[in-house]
């Protein structure tokens, strides 16, 4: 918890060091070492699949949250091109992926700070009710919406947990991110910035903003790797589950609640 | 009585005949829509198929490319349609289906398909982080770059602390 530059993802942190070398014996000794370089640039090569060997994960530590912060929210919004609530018409039923709740403890008065989001369940409650199999896990742990299969019943609104998901209830005019496609119809939540995975920079919007604005409250990684930082601080830190009654084993993990 | 059906069908020929003249003359004014115009491509020699085979097939193609990429993750850039949109975005509209000549746009009023790509996929390419970093429209690439330089103020304040 002392160092706080353990938390910072540069691109040649050690979680992605692994990865890299992951993707390059999984891609086979016939490859050329010019090859090799440019997987070392890209992480994982874009002919492959995303793989179970890893489970992207996040730890959010409470303590370093910033109170009135919203940092991560607009990162979020601004990668992923979701329009900020309080900049929406209808406010109510306006999308969001991710938002920071402030609570406090009714006897202490003790106020706790925390990005509360789609937990990336490994049991994730959103799949199994999905009637159609358009919400389903990645490989690499990673819940996800298929737009072309969504029907937008919201079945998988009422059975999340967190409160995770939005509907989009209003055209969006031609307004979306090239990598990030949305549509009027269709349920949507936190996608861990697939994009940015897929892209290998082996982070988020989120974790980027929070690392920016110098609270190092987040950090992103591969859960399954035990060298990853994020894997060290886990087994560092004690931390905690949000309804870990419910057994849903998340992806994303709290200090300090 | 013969004479006469033969004066009648004479009558009726030329009477057909002058119609169908008429009609040809007139065609490409009234019944016949307007033929799609198809632009070339503004980047690229030579799309990643035949022309021929794209016209007939590019639903299926983009549509084995989509589950490849939503579901495995698989992100290759042919057959993407991120990719048709880069080099077919029209050079006036900035879009594959905004003005109504426009790539997509143009073929599929001809042919009368409802396109559903657009009702969530961006009909823009994306402008190129890579190639204009101080463009940065968004907060989040200013974020990063905000990062990368408190990276390096901290490994020089980290050096003058160790020396
Ligand atoms: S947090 Fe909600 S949306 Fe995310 S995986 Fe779990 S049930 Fe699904
Ligand atoms: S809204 Fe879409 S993703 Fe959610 S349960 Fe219905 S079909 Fe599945």
């Amino acid at each position: 918890m002392s160092e706080d530059k353990s938390i910072e993802n540069t691109p040649s942190s050690p979680e992605r060091r692994r990865f890299v070398g992951l993707a390059a014996s999984a891609a086979g000794l016939s490859l050329a070492p010019g090859i090799m370089l440019m997987e070392v640039a890209h992480g994982r090569p874009e002919e492959q699949a995303a793989s179970s060997a890893v489970r992207w994960g996040m730890l959010v530590d409470a303590t370093k949250c910033g109170t009135g912060c919203n940092d991560c929210v607009s990162a979020c919004s601004t990668e992923n091109g979701w329009t900020p609530v309080a900049e929406s018409q209808h406010k109510n039923q306006a999308p969001q992926w991710i938002r920071k709740l402030e609570l406090q403890d009714p006897l202490t008065q003790f106020e706790t700070n925390l990005p509360m989001m789609c937990q990336h369940c490994a049991d994730a409650p959103c799949v199994d009710v999905c009637p159609t199999g358009a919400s389903f896990k990645r490989a690499d742990g990673i819940v996800l919406v298929n737009r072309h299969t969504c029907i937008g019943c919201r079945y998988c609104m009422m059975a999340c947990p967190y409160k995770a998901r939005s509907l989009v209830h209003e055209p969006l005019n031609d307004t979306q991110k090239a990598d990030v496609p949305r549509g009027m119809g269709c349920v949507e939540s936190c996608t861990l910035c697939v994009q940015k995975i897929d892209r290998g920079d082996g982070t988020t919007a989120c974790v980027e903003a929070c690392t920016a604005s110098g609270h190092n409250a987040l950090l992103f990684g591969d859960m399954n790797d035990p060298e990853s930082e994020i894997s060290k601080r886990l087994r560092e830190l004690p931390t905690k589950q949000v309804r870990a009654d419910l057994n849903l084993n998340l992806g994303v993990r709290y200090h300090g609640i | 009585m013969k004479r006469l059906l033969a004066l009648g069908a004479v009558v009726l020929t030329t009477a057909a005949l002058a119609w169908a003249g008429a009609e040809s003359t007139s065609a490409p004014k009234t019944g016949v829509a307007a033929k799609p115009v198809i632009t070339k491509a503004v980047k690229g020699e030579q799309c990643v198929e035949d022309t021929e085979y794209m016209r007939r097939n590019h639903m299926d193609v983009l549509d084995h490319h989509r589950d490849k990429t939503v579901i495995e993750g698989v992100r290759t850039k042919k057959h993407s349609l991120k990719e048709c949109i880069n080099c077919h975005a029209s050079e006036t509209t900035g879009s594959v289906a905004k003005g109504k000549d426009d790539f997509c746009v143009s073929c599929h009023s001809y042919a009368a398909v409802k396109i559903d790509c657009f009702e969530c996929h961006s009909t823009k390419p994306q402008a190129s982080m890579a190639m204009h970093p101080m463009n940065a429209e968004s907060a989040h690439y200013a974020h990063k770059m905000a990062t990368q330089t408190n990276d390096k103020v901290s490994a020089e304040d980290m050096a003058g602390i160790a020396q």
